[in-house]
């Protein structure tokens, strides 16, 4: 049977990511409730013709393919696997502005072209004449997720390369929409930090990553990218059932585990679910999150996976990552876990090769 | 040797049909679903013709027994009735007694409710609940509790090849064994959004649409949600299941030659069409139909045309477009017409491409515009979308 290795990263993040190195040194855990991108140089990426017409979601997809392709040395991949949440948000958001502003009159067609959610894969097809496969995963917090699923049965299927990411941006309208609903947390609660917000709802991010997954193992290889399950909702008391089931899958057990990376947000409504695991099943394990420094969105599960690469291949796990006190020396096994609202719950399984 | 993937039951509704028996009825009476605008309130109502479906929402939300607090998009009403019909179709009692999924597409998802509210929201909280609907992913999570599916749920938007990489994806699912049955397909409702859209690119028709006629003139949209089960041979075998066709090849492909635009000699159709010949293991003259995309507008009629050609060569099966009877469905088309392929297999019965008279001058081809019986073993299916996306789908006779 085939692996599955991470061998190319790319992030466009709230944080400083352009290299691992570069993030260690200047990360900070976000204070803002709605927190933006930390906007690459497109020009190095992306020519100034293409990138005018494009909103940032779609540029920092491309900017984020761009580097886990370059790093992979991979020119032309079998396959463009992306996922988004909300999709394109912002194009989607003007055009329907301009409709409603203008009752349907005085339309022009850019937005509307640019609003579809396989934007970004169609553009990075685009820039590369990557004539390949071609798909958008947009289910909820499992985007990413799904389209991991689809390139680990591609590689299974002897394909030998595949690009994927998942993409989200933020759009005026849908985060005033949002607002509007408290999805969003009120900036004064986020003084003493994310997890003590005491507080509903999310701080808002956007964001862009992409892999470059093979079949085979590189010099550049972050880690295999072993098994990735999805449940589209599960009754409260079975999380733990559902973990351990997993892992059987893959003849692991709970001990078995050197990491668990947790997608907690600091929304007191649906972290206990996070909490319920840290504090029994487990609490033996090392634990770390990582929301406090991209914010949520739908694909943020893909930033998750981008730290958990790098930690696969530095084998150290920096200090404002952590949850517990728990220290383990080589890591090996890595989990990820992540839901939201309750429900769109995954587990990634992840290994040091 | 497995035949593929068996398709075990269908549903759908679209503007030809509230079900499967209607829609056939519709096919083989040559009664074509497309009128001016009639259910949204748009300056176009009475001048754009679409293919809309009769039921109003209000109508919706009685059939399908959902509460007056519900924040069903129409996207999600449309879906759940069809996956409602396949799952019924398929004579599954209890759907969880395998690990089954559910993989639906759709590109308008619950805009139909955000454009409608979008000042009122801000000022009143009653149509705050349309928020949470908004998203693509929320049609299949609705559709997916109402049939008390839990386990792998996922929806995807490749704009109007959405639902074939629905299909396919399912497909490969259960070939590699991840999952023993799944309920695939797509939904989409009409909107301002995708009326207003459309008309902006300039490729809408003011008349009943003329599929791979030399003086087309543009698409008409249409609305519609189809769905069809598929099952592993294992679940066929211990149910003992009535196998309604096989889905035999999948392929998708990207064009990489314009965001909206299909190339002139439709390099990408041609390499999805190749790849789908050639993981169903058939030669392409075993085709013995094509249901094409076709839908009407110069450039995609044209595209189409030459990458059959590149397949085919001089031996074009018989194809036709049933874009004439329904519209352009979006991202439910290739699900629609995944239904309408396998109808054909089942009846021996190719349905017409309606509204045609005159061949495109460069390709001269020429599709079926009669009802005609015929034995068909193969139908290969094509659906393309925006992004460059090509997907062919091929089905196999039971």
């Amino acid at each position: 049977m085939a692996h599955c290795y991470i061998n190319g990263i790319g992030c466009v993040s709230a944080q400083d990511t352009s290299d691992y190195k570069t993030f260690l040194e200047n990360q900070f855990e976000l204070t803002e409730n709605v927190v933006h991108v930390h906007k690459p140089n497109y020009r190095d990426y992306i020519k100034p013709a293409m990138s005018r017409r494009m909103a940032n979601g779609v540029k920092n997809g491309v900017v984020a393919a761009t580097l886990a392709l370059r790093e992979a040395g991979i020119e032309n991949p079998e396959a463009i696997i992306t996922g988004t949440g909300m999709g394109c948000t912002i194009d989607s958001g003007k055009f329907l502005k301009n409709i409603v502003e203008n009752d349907e009159q005085f339309l022009t067609p850019t937005s509307f072209i640019q609003s579809t959610h396989n934007t970004v894969g169609g553009q990075i097809a685009l820039g590369l004449k990557c004539k390949a496969y071609n798909v958008t995963y947009v289910h909820n917090a499992t985007s990413f997720e799904t389209s991991l699923i689809d390139a680990l049965l591609m590689i299974k299927d002897n394909e030998t390369n595949i690009l994927v990411g998942g993409i989200d941006e933020i759009g005026d309208y849908s985060l005033s929409l949002h607002q509007l609903v408290g999805y969003v947390k009120e900036q004064d609660t986020l003084a003493n930090g994310l997890l003590n917000s005491n507080s509903s709802g999310v701080v808002y991010g956007e964001g862009a990553q992409f892999f470059a997954l093979e079949n085979q193992k590189k010099t550049t290889t972050y880690a295999e990218l072993v098994d990735v399950e999805i449940y589209d909702s599960i009754a409260k008391n079975d999380v733990e059932a559902k973990l351990i089931q997993f892992l059987k899958t893959n003849n692991l057990d709970v001990s078995d585990l050197d990491l668990v990376v947790l997608g907690n947000n600091g929304d007191i409504d649906f972290d206990p679910i996070y909490n319920d695991l840290q504090n029994s099943l487990l609490k033996d394990t090392q634990q770390i999150y990582y929301k406090q420094l991209s914010g949520e969105y739908l694909t943020v599960s893909s930033f998750g996976l981008w730290i958990a690469s790098q930690i696969c291949k530095t084998q150290d796990v920096p200090e404002f990552l952590k949850l517990n006190s728990k220290k383990v020396t080589t890591i090996k096994n890595i989990l990820l876990y992540n839901q939201y609202k309750g429900e769109s719950h995954s587990f990634t399984l992840l290994c040091s090769c | 040797m497995s035949k593929g993937v068996a398709v075990t039951g269908m549903g759908i509704i679209s503007s030809i049909g509230n079900n499967l028996e209607e829609n056939y009825q519709s096919l083989v009476s040559e009664k074509q679903g497309i009128s001016k605008i009639k259910k949204i309130k748009t300056i176009h109502k009475n001048v754009i013709k679409v293919g809309e479906i009769d039921y109003t929402n209000n109508e919706l939300v009685t059939l399908l027994g959902l509460s007056d607090s519900n924040n069903y998009s129409r996207t999600a009403m449309l879906g759940e009735l069809a996956a409602k019909e396949a799952v019924k179709n398929a004579n599954i009692t209890d759907i969880n007694k395998y690990r089954t999924g559910l993989i639906s597409a759709t590109s308008v998802g619950g805009m139909d409710m955000t454009e409608k509210f979008y000042y009122s929201q801000f000022k009143e909280t009653k149509n705050r609940k349309y928020i949470a609907s908004h998203d693509a992913g929320d049609t299949s999570k609705k559709i997916a509790e109402s049939l008390g599916i839990t386990g792998f749920v996922s929806t995807i938007s490749t704009a109007c090849s959405s639902s074939a990489n629905a299909i396919m994806l399912g497909a490969r699912l259960i070939k590699a064994g991840k999952i023993d049955r799944v309920i695939v397909g797509g939904s989409d409702c009409l909107s301002k959004f995708t009326i207003n859209g459309f008309k902006t690119l300039m490729i809408l028709s003011e008349t009943d649409c003329k599929p791979f006629d030399e003086n087309r003139t543009g698409l008409n949209l249409g609305e519609a949600a189809a769905f069809l089960v598929l099952e592993s041979d294992e679940v066929v075998k211990n149910e003992n299941k009535k196998v309604l066709a096989y889905v035999s090849g999948y392929a998708n492909a990207n064009d990489a030659y314009h965001q909206t635009a299909s190339s002139e000699n439709g390099e990408g159709a041609t390499l999805a069409m190749q790849k789908a010949l050639k993981i169903a293991k058939i030669k392409p003259t075993e085709i013995d139909y094509i249901n094409a995309h076709g839908t009407a507008t110069p450039n995609n009629d044209h595209s189409e045309s030459s990458a059959l050609i590149n397949v085919f060569g001089a031996n074009v099966p018989d194809f036709s477009s049933t874009k004439a009877y329904t519209g352009h469905t979006l991202a439910a088309a290739a699900a629609i017409e995944a239904v309408y392929s396998i109808l054909a297999i089942q009846n021996e019965i190719i349905f017409p491409n309606l509204n045609f008279e005159t061949p495109i001058t460069d390709t001269l081809l020429v599709p079926k515009t009669e009802v005609t019986k015929k034995e068909i073993q193969h139908v290969l299916s094509n659906s393309f979308g925006f992004g460059g996306n090509c997907s062919t789908l091929i089905f196999s006779k039971a």
